[in-house]
């Protein structure tokens, strides 16, 4: 009866957002203004729709109801509650009903917010979105329901995937699904300018906001994606360059980039064409990504999320694509530039250069990814590319992005002049220098890390300076250095919150850098009581004991002492975990964390026949704490940057209309 | 979908390698009983690095939890022990079951395609970038006018009237944060 209900709510869904596109179609082009608004009404309605269809399946999921296929699937009876409420996204079918909840959300939110500021672009968005949500729907309805019955009733469940079932996974696959879901609005906006024609300044602002909000998500998601690796998986290391992390990635730079050309547009009118096109190629890698990790067709490590809806999706990406390349086409004139680049050395020029860099990556890592689909092709086998190729690749790449990064916000809008920016960079450039001196000093070696270094230190220098120049302009209004300071966040709130990005992004590579270059390993066997030391540290095996977990879960906890340079500093307990129902083995991590490195062990194997001896494999992770700290830094800058202002949202409107006195 | 199908080939055709692989393993136990260079996980794990695991297709084999994969870096094991070198290893791996197995592709045959392409592109593309950057500038005596009418347009900010050809950074930003 419930799953039923579920199901129904799921079909009045489709019909609404079938009901939406039409009307807004023939409410747009009878110029019947309430057929418009019905249909916004109908895209409304999506919302609690598909909120009640998830809550029905929660409830299924919470309940056990076992007669339902996907809950017999992902959940089991000794299950823990929020567990089983998670489990909603632990599968196929769960996953793609999740996904069309987020989308309702966002796209209700987008009726609410724009409605009414943006008339003329809503019919075309509400269409373009609720073209986007009938394809989820229906691939629910028709292909992965979720709702689906069982014949006979089974007893128990199957259980969540283990990887699943840290808590980690609560919050991390939402936030990823928040992120590219949440790229349809403004994909939806720059296509409805597309074809109405109405190609001024309003859908850009727009469909800024909305990408940063997405953008916001995917990025926690990412960060969130590559802590839950380090704590779960078990291999030392947070990016693995897996098929379904870079599908997610992708969309991350075009958005990215996209955030960053939009500013040519809005303050000098120039790369429209550019701009919509970053838009539409953020949209379909979200959708391609979103095959690439439900399809299976590259497999990877997430590849329980595997079916046969590829086709559906190939079909749906190639449709939207030419769909967009048609109208971009047909306004291509509309789309021209009124303004003309005045010289190379500009923060125009310099947007560019940053969008350039940006998708030579996002190329790279683009036909890496699709290696195994070319390999296949050609060969007929399948090959795969280590992450050892894309680190050769992408290095210098991003090492220039880096260095731009930190160069790029000393140009002026226009023209500058190399001779200031050349004085400007001199003594960042010194000092860095002397930086990476002292790390010589210490004995760091290798010239790509004394390189990346120095690319590094000199962009955190140059951005410090940004913000001391910021608040040394403010302070010559008499405030003192900390008023100046939150004055000159909290009223460009947009640039600074930037340069906190920036921030972020260069405390991350310090990490990066770190862990990539100096990271250390090794494996090895020892009995109760014995040693084994890594770097400064040094490990004594003190036993293991193996005992019943939750759920079905049988653990095996070692035991072991660490020393820093010979100062007790503390027990870590590495566990393993066997899933005994699917015999599914998991290796938990144990840390030691400080500022400068992670001591991290894995118990790798442990024989209970011979029980006073275990394998360990140890890592030094060198930075690796200011990845996370970077990515924290990161996400509230964008928090900073996003935040509605209606402050600032007032003088922006103010900007566009100049009616202003010059004396204001 | 034909496509589906074969990916269930291949991953017939994987497991039938490491069935092969097991049996051999098995033959090759017997001599291996007389080794002498003592081989530890490290240089194991040196070599798994760059191979991928022969099931879960794109996790290194360094790091796999999978019993197959404790097989295969048994063998590897087996045949450092008996003195090969780590490329030698490697070269054994990619002959039986082919360059898939490389973390890192040799650089030759098609697989040359797959680092080419990206450094075409990259060229291509700053070739097209630079041509455009090119065509977008514009003669100095154009700019002047330009300026002018930029000005006229952004007189929401009174100074920027005045000629900006002079590159003052910093009383620009005051002006940019004044009215904030």
């Amino acid at each position: 009866m419930i799953p039923d209900l579920g199901y129904l709510a799921l079909i009045l869904a489709l019909a609404a957002a079938v009901f939406a596109a039409g009307a807004a179609y023939y409410g747009r082009h009878t110029n019947q203004p309430r057929w418009i608004e019905s249909a916004r009404n109908a895209t409304i309605a999506t919302f609690p729709l598909i909120t009640i269809s998830c809550l029905l399946m929660i409830y299924s999921l919470v309940q056990g109801d076992f007669s339902v296929e996907y809950v017999w699937r992902v959940s089991s009876r000794d299950m823990p509650t929020y567990l089983k409420v998670t489990a909603l996204w632990g599968g196929q079918a769960g996953s793609l009903l999740f996904w069309n909840f987020l989308l309702s959300i966002f796209t209700a939110a987008a009726m609410a917010r724009n409605w009414r500021k943006q008339k003329e672009l809503m019919p075309y968005a509400i269409m373009v979105a609720s073209f986007t949500q009938i394809f989820f729907l229906g691939i629910s309805i028709f292909v992965e329901h979720p709702f689906a019955r069982l014949a006979a009733v089974p007893a128990d469940g199957n259980g969540l995937n283990p990887l699943l079932r840290h808590p980690g996974m609560i919050i991390h696959p939402p936030m990823l699904y928040l992120g590219f879901v949440g790229f349809t609005i403004p994909y939806a906006f720059a296509m409805s300018a597309l074809i109405s024609g109405k190609l001024d300044d309003a859908w850009i602002k727009i469909t800024r906001r909305w990408t940063l909000v997405a953008w916001l998500f995917l990025s926690l998601g990412l960060v969130l994606g590559g802590r839950w690796a380090y704590d779960v998986l078990g291999w030392g290391g947070y990016w693995a360059w897996d098929p379904v992390e870079n599908a997610s990635f992708m969309p991350w730079l075009a958005g990215t980039a996209f955030l960053h050309s939009v500013m040519i547009q809005e303050k000098r009118n120039m790369f429209k064409m550019w701009n919509i096109f970053l838009v539409l190629l953020t949209y379909c890698l979200v959708i391609y990504g979103t095959f690439i990790v439900r399809s299976g067709v590259i497999s990877s490590v997430h590849s329980f999320a595997q079916s046969a809806i590829g086709p559906l999706f190939f079909a749906f990406i190639a449709i939207m694509f030419v769909f967009s390349a048609y109208w971009m086409l047909k306004r291509r004139v509309d789309l021209h530039s009124e303004n003309r680049l005045n010289s190379l050395l500009s923060r125009e020029a310099a947007f560019l250069y940053n969008n350039f860099l940006i998708l030579a990556i996002l190329l790279v890592v683009f036909l890496f990814t699709n290696y195994p689909i070319f390999s296949e092709l050609i060969t007929g086998e399948k090959g795969f590319v280590g992450p050892p190729v894309y680190e050769q690749a992408l290095a210098p790449l991003f090492l220039l992005l880096l260095l731009l990064m930190g160069v790029a916000p000393l140009t002026m809008w226009y023209r500058s002049s190399a001779e200031r920016i050349g004085m400007s960079l001199r003594w960042p450039a010194l000092a860095a220098l002397v930086f990476i001196g002292v790390l010589f000093a210490v004995g760091i070696r290798g010239w790509g890390a004394l390189l990346g270094f120095w690319v590094v230190s000199f962009s955190l220098i140059l951005t410090l300076l940004e913000f001391w120049k910021g608040t040394r302009a403010r302070m010559k209004k008499g405030e003192n250095v900390f008023v100046a300071y939150s004055n000159l966040m909290a009223r460009n709130r947009r640039r600074y919150g930037g340069y906190w990005i920036h921030l972020g992004v260069i405390v991350m590579a310090f990490g990066i850098i770190g862990v990539e270059i100096f990271q250390e390993q090794t494996q090895i066997r020892l009995a109760v009581g014995e040693t084994a030391s890594l770097g400064r540290y040094e490990m004594v095996f003190l036993g293991a004991t193996r005992y019943a977990g939750p759920d079905d879960l049988l653990i095996t906890e070692a035991t072991v002492d660490v020393y820093d340079n010979g100062r007790y500093v503390g027990q870590l307990h590495p566990r393993s975990e066997l899933y005994t129902r699917t015999n599914q083995p998991m290796t938990i991590p144990n840390a030691r964390s400080t500022i400068t490195e992670d001591f991290y062990v894995l118990m790798v194997n442990w024989e209970p026949a011979t029980a006073d001896q275990a394998t360990f494999r140890i890592y030094l992770n060198p930075l690796i704490n200011w990845v996370w700290a970077g990515g924290l830094i990161f996400v509230i800058g964008t928090l900073v940057a996003a935040w509605p202002d209606p402050a600032v949202e007032r003088s922006l409107s103010r900007r566009r209309h100049p009616v202003v006195t010059p004396t204001d | 979908m034909p496509g589906f199908l074969k990916l269930k080939q291949i991953r017939g055709q994987h497991l039938a390698a490491v069935v092969l692989f097991l049996l051999g393993f098995l033959l090759m136990a017997v001599p291996a009983l007389a080794q002498d260079v003592p081989v530890t996980d490290d240089d194991v794990n040196a070599v798994a690095k760059d191979l991928f695991c022969p099931v879960c297709e794109s996790t290194p084999l360094d790091v796999c939890p999978t019993q197959a994969c404790a097989d295969w870096r048994e063998l590897i094991r087996q045949q450092l022990s008996e003195g090969s070198t780590p490329e030698e290893v490697q070269a054994y791996f990619a002959r039986q079951y082919g360059d898939g197995v490389l973390a890192n592709p040799p650089k030759r045959g098609y697989t040359l395609i797959l680092w080419a392409l990206p450094v075409v592109a990259v060229v291509l593309g700053g070739v097209f970038f630079s041509r455009y950057m090119r065509n977008l500038r514009v003669s100095a005596a154009d700019e002047v006018d330009e300026e002018l009418e930029e000005g006229v347009m952004e007189t929401a900010v009174p100074a920027a009237v005045k000629p900006i050809a002079q590159d003052d950074y910093k009383s620009k930003l005051e002006e940019e944060l004044r009215n904030r």
